[in-house]
């Protein structure tokens, strides 16, 4: 059989989460059943993918009958046996069950590059990444370039660090390159900590081998022997591809002693995080590496100079490395082909939040938030009004609808008070508070302080201190002023990357959203409903048809009144839980 | 010496003296990490205990006290946080008839967790129930799944 059957099931964390195993075992069942089973490899193939992009869809199923691809929407095990009988084996597609529009439009203005093999390769089958030209890239290198060639290609090809920070990544390597040491390290940091992101763990366990592939040329590259993954350990399933893609790399000689029969050796390591966000920081990567805590060090001696137990050091972000060996298989003039003329390529973005179509998206440089959000993202769920979109996580800031327009970039977003960063996108709408939302990214930073320097650990908490009491309805005039310069003054004295942008969340709301702070400082109201001190909840006696549901879940007895009569909530009792507002069913409970 | 203390000791000559592995394999060995096991490996390795603490109080993932059979994880990245988050951390205090600062039942059933983010934002909220992953879950289905447990 020629043009056998291929049926890939979405398996990343949101595919497992919405029940992707239980699907593929009822493949398995059904194909067995229909006597295919026995030759599942050979006439069938049926493999798990990672993440293809549109998890709020999962699970997400491609059958591919005669070259012709079919994608399915939210497939539970029970649909699984008309699939198979109608499309695996008599080709005629269940119409009802098929991606819609959105689907396609979700994926319309994406250019995929370091994505464009996650969700179409088995990631644990590393043939199944040769064959789509995986480590290809690496034997290009080892039999024809040099190292120097190799950094040339990086740098021609614009690549910037993914991380957030931004910088050349064909820089780094050739500082890293020209120092004269023994002992030279490279680090994947996949330390993906900011709330809202998962870029990173979308990658390993969509595509671990690109990773891999782009840290050995790399290592390559530089001259170093010795690599370390420092994971999430709160990413479980990347953990366990990525080791499993590891000992696939070694068996085939693209890891090890003589790779490829070259007189290069290089393995990787892997280190668990142990769940601190400030190891997402180089210095205090490397530190955690070595065993001690995971506190920053002052910089410089940069890492490449001095990193891991004092040898030079490159540390890459997962995507930066995911991007490598495409660059190289496909020139460094295509790569920047694509964006703007400071920032090149593409851009892995996780697109969450009050949004129809959340998932993750790769788009190139340059493109408008617009572009993103209502094109890609199919605009603002449920019909309520676009708010703001947060970009960056605790160290970037919220871009308001007023700004839609921007470009989407380095220079362009940082223009603006906010970041790239590593690659979050959460959007807010007009039920969220930005004054609650400030604080929540402070309540953030205050914990994940590493505590080395004052600004940054007494500062935050002042900071947070002082939304805690706006929020609470104690807020003073003179707050605003007083967020302003201690935030200017915790930028301009923290050692890290953490303090110098804890306070951008503040900033950049206050900018946009300075009536909000008002509203919450001097009338004692919070606009949006979320500041559970500032409300009120009354019913609202048109609505109410005397259910008695919020009677039963308030904690404080405070709802009284008859069946099918009006009900009411005693102010003086009240605890504001929020409770009855969950619970009923008429929208007859008003906050505000 | 136990048993699976000695193996740590061997791991940790082999894991280039790592303290962050020593502890996570103790954590992985016991659950939690008894002071006990912090003395011995102090003594045995001549590191100050002090070292061991300081590195098990920085990082999140380590508990120093036992914890439930049952680990009831909530996200609270932003994309949970803004989908409500909150108000399921709530509802489980509520629901387990937990104190103020306690996150064990006091049968040592459950213990309700933070994490900052679990990277699933699009099936926001998430819950982890005993390490399956719960997107888009209600307070409603939350409190079914709890009393699920429960009656195990």
């Amino acid at each position: 059989m020629k043009n056998k059957p291929i049926i890939r099931i979405c398996m990343g964390t949101g595919g497992i989460a919405a029940g992707g195993t239980e699907v593929m075992k009822a493949f398995k069942k059904q194909l067995k059943r229909k006597g295919i089973k026995a030759d599942v490899k050979k006439h069938c193939l049926l493999h798990k993918v990672g993440c293809r992009g549109l998890c709020a869809k999962d699970v997400l199923v491609d059958i591919i009958v005669n070259k012709v691809k079919s994608t399915y929407q939210f497939i539970q095990p029970d649909m699984v046996q008309r699939i198979v009988d109608e499309h695996v084996i008599n080709n005629v597609p269940v119409q009802d069950w098929l991606v819609t529009d959105d689907y396609h439009q979700f994926h319309n203005k994406q250019i995929k590059v370091v994505l464009s093999d996650c969700g179409t390769i088995d990631p644990e089958e590393i043939s199944s990444y040769r064959a789509v030209g995986g480590y290809d890239a690496l034997k290009q290198v080892l039999e024809t370039g040099s190292p120097g060639d190799t950094i040339k290609t990086l740098k021609e090809s614009g690549l910037r660090g993914r991380g957030g920070a931004g910088f050349p990544t064909g820089m780094k390597w050739e500082f890293c390159k020209n120092q004269s040491s023994p002992e030279k390290y490279i680090i994947c940091n996949a330390d993906e900590g900011d709330p809202g992101a998962f870029m990173d763990r979308s990658i390993i366990e969509g595509n671990p081998h690109a990773v891999i592939e782009g840290m050995v040329i790399g290592a390559y590259a530089i001259g170093a022997h010795k690599g370390y993954v420092y994971i999430r350990a709160e990413y479980p399933l990347a953990v366990e591809r990525l080791r499993k893609a590891l000992t696939h790399a070694r068996k085939l000689k693209f890891l090890g002693k003589n790779i490829l029969g070259k007189k290069f050796n290089f393995d990787i390591k892997v280190k668990l995080g142990a769940g601190a966000f400030v190891c997402g920081e180089e210095t205090a990567l490397i530190a955690s590496i070595e065993g001690y805590r995971g506190m920053p060090r002052a910089k410089p001696p940069f890492p490449v100079y001095r990193g891991l137990w004092g040898n030079p050091t490159v540390i890459n972000n997962v995507e930066t490395l995911a991007n490598v060996s495409y660059i190289i298989r496909n020139g460094a003039e295509w790569f920047a082909s694509f964006g703007t003329e400071k920032s090149k390529g593409t851009k892995v973005f996780a697109l969450t939040g009050k949004i129809r179509n959340s998932g993750l998206i790769e788009v190139p440089m340059g493109i408008s938030l617009r572009e993103i959000i209502y094109d890609i993202g199919g605009g603002i769920d449920k019909d309520v009004a676009f708010k703001a979109v947060q970009t960056g996580g605790p160290s970037g800031g919220c871009i308001p609808a007023s700004l839609l327009n921007i470009n989407v970039d380095y220079e362009s977003l940082a223009q603006v008070g906010s970041i790239v960063g590593s690659g979050g996108m959460v959007v807010l709408d007009e039920n969220d508070c930005m004054v609650n939302i400030a604080k929540f990214f402070l309540q953030f930073t205050q914990a994940e302080s590493c505590g080395k320097c004052i600004p940054c650990r007494i500062g935050t908490k002042r900071l947070l201190e002082i939304l805690e009491r706006i929020t609470a309805g104690d807020g003073r005039d003179e707050d605003l002023e007083l967020l302003m310069n201690l935030s200017y003054d915790i930028k301009a004295s923290s050692l890290c990357g953490l303090g110098q942008t804890a306070p951008n969340p503040i900033l950049s709301t206050i900018k946009y959203f300075r009536e909000e702070y008002e509203a919450h400082i001097k009338k004692k109201k919070c606009p949006a409903g979320v500041c559970r001190d500032l409300l009120d909840y009354a019913v609202l006696a048109e609505f109410c048809t005397g259910c008695g549901a919020c009677k039963r879940v308030c904690p404080a007895g405070a709802v009284s009144g008859e069946r099918k009569q009006v009900h009411r909530i005693d102010p003086e009792l009240c605890v504001k839980c929020g409770a009855c507002f969950e619970a009923c069913k008429f929208k007859a409970i008003g906050k505000g | 010496m136990d048993k699976a203390l000695k193996k740590i000791l061997a791991d940790f000559t082999k894991n280039e003296g790592n303290i962050i592995s020593l502890l996570q394999n103790i954590q992985d060995a016991f659950g939690y990490i008894p002071e006990d096991a912090v003395y011995c490996f102090s003594k045995e390795l001549d590191i100050p205990a002090s070292r061991f603490f300081g590195i098990a109080t920085f990082y999140a993932q380590f508990h120093l006290s036992p914890r439930g059979k049952n680990i009831v994880t909530t996200c609270c990245g932003t994309a949970c946080h803004v989908k409500g988050s909150e108000r399921l951390l709530n509802g489980l205090k509520t629901e387990l008839n937990l104190p103020e600062g306690e996150h064990t039942t006091s049968d040592r059933e459950i213990t309700i967790e933070k994490v900052n983010c679990v990277g699933a934002c699009s099936i926001a909220p998430v819950v982890i129930i005993n390490k399956k992953v719960h997107g888009k879950i209600s307070a409603d289905k939350l409190m079914k799944e709890i009393r699920l447990l429960r009656k195990q």
